[in-house]
């Protein structure tokens, strides 16, 4: 047992190291060769579309969704949210305090590198920080209350252009950890997130279409019918790494941050449109 | 040029496949034809080969496009071992491929790869 999983380590290795373009190029060069590749592999999508995730390239599946966006399904959610968020702790501060831009929008700017901590900070993550300073039990990761207030502070930054900076060596220390992620073969079927987002976008993986990953992180959370409710980014991420037969890294953990990091990145100048509704 | 010579490659070895068939005794043609049939269910099985992920392949639905339809695979791979080898690990060719290695990873064991193989070989 212990010899095939070290094989299967090492072949992950060396798939890793060959994935992975260019070592060290900057994350501006990065970012650039991503959205190249996406123009040229989809030149009549135009760049504001990617962020509607599959729907942008499956005009049939396109019609279905616009009218499940009529009438949201996460609406609900954005509701729950709203209450929750402005819900006095029981010290009589509400989360409000901790995010005092909340009205203006946020959600553009996250995740972001905490230069004090030298931690990535994601929303979720700020959302149970914010919860645990003021005296209340941090919320369970992935799903319910902690969507749905993610939910509402995203909704209020509709609109607004992903802005994700990576502002020093530390920062794009993490940022390469996350893109070293995304490149990486894993799991008992050896598959890297690029393998499905990026080299085999637009192709069919039994009956279901692969969106493309630039775009991936607007819409978030969302609202799946497969799930019954609405998720979180890790969540899905969760989901993608137990296809492959990986086992999943915890959510908000050191590895899905800096997976979020880069993977948000890669987005920069697309749109905030969550939450979202997908099947 | 290359066309006729591969018919006639096929030919004369499903002449050969069919001298083999009747020289053997009954039992050993009926468990190739359950290799086939049992080696179809790996391939199409979800949690094992799930070859149609990627794969058109006769007789299964909602194909993926992602790897090449497996049609013709005689003609293909003439050399049944290559193909196993390909289905065993399909790295050797393709380093950066996206298809699972089977083989090496124990997704499949050698007697099921076995099986896949005989019917890959029959489409
Ligand atoms: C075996 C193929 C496969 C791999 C590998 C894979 N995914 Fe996915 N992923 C899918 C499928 C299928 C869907 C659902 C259809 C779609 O939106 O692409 C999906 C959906 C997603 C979504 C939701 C998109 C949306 O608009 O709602 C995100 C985000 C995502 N994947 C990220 C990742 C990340 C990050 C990785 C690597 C950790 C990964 N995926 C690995 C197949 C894969
Ligand atoms: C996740 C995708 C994926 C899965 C699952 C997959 N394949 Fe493939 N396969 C490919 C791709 C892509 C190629 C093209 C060559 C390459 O890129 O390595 C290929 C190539 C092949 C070839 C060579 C075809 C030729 O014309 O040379 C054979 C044979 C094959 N696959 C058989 C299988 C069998 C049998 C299974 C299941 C046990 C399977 N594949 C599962 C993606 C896949």
């Amino acid at each position: 047992m212990k010899a095939k999983l070290i094989a299967i380590a090492a072949a992950a290795m060396v798939g890793m190291t060959m994935a992975v373009p260019a070592a060290l190029a900057s994350p501006e060069d990065d970012l650039k060769a991503f959205r190249e590749y996406f123009k040229k592999r989809f030149p009549n999508v135009p760049f504001e579309d990617f962020a509607n995730g599959v729907y942008a390239i499956d005009p049939a599946a396109r019609e279905q969704w616009e009218a499940i966006e009529e009438f949201p399904p996460y609406e609900i959610n954005i509701e729950k949210g709203k209450e929750l968020f402005h819900k006095p702790f029981k010290n009589g501060k509400t989360m409000a305090s901790c995010f005092p831009g909340y009205k203006k929008g946020i959600k553009q700017n996250y995740p972001y590198f905490d230069t004090k901590s030298g931690k990535v900070k994601t929303l979720e993550l700020e959302i149970n920080e914010c919860r645990e300073k003021n005296g209340e039990k941090p919320l369970p990761w992935g799903k319910g209350p902690i969507a749905d207030i993610s939910a509402y502070l995203t909704y209020l930054s509709r609109g607004h252009k992903t802005d994700v900076k990576i502002p020093n060596k530390a920062a794009e220390a993490e940022y390469e950890k996350g893109k070293h992620f995304f490149y990486a073969k894993r799991g008992q079927l050896n598959l890297a997130c690029a393998d499905c987002h990026v080299y085999y976008a637009g192709h069919h993986i039994r009956a279901d279409l692969l969106s493309p990953a630039l775009g991936h992180t607007t819409h978030f959370p969302v609202y799946r019918s497969k799930w019954g409710g609405l998720g979180t980014l890790h969540r899905r991420y969760a989901g993608c790494n137990k296809q492959v037969r990986a086992k999943p890294f915890p959510k908000q953990g050191e590895e899905y941050r800096a997976l979020e990091y880069f993977h948000t990145y890669m987005s920069n100048g697309l749109p905030i449109n969550g939450p979202g509704a997908r099947k | 040029m290359r066309k006729p010579i591969l018919i006639t490659m096929a030919a004369s070895l499903s002449v050969l496949v069919v001298a083999c068939a009747t020289a053997q005794d009954k039992s050993a043609a009926a468990s190739s034809a359950s290799a086939i049939e049992q080696g179809k269910k790996i391939a199409f099985d979800r949690k094992k080969g799930n070859c149609l992920a990627c794969h058109q392949i006769a007789g299964g639905t909602l194909p993926g496009d992602i790897g090449p339809p497996l049609v013709a695979m005689k003609a293909r791979y003439p050399d049944k071992a290559k193909l196993r080898a390909q289905i065993w690990d399909a790295r050797k060719k393709n380093p950066h491929t996206i298809m699972p290695p089977f083989g090496p990873h124990h997704i499949l064991s050698e007697k099921e790869i076995d099986l896949v193989t005989d019917f890959i070989y029959s489409l």
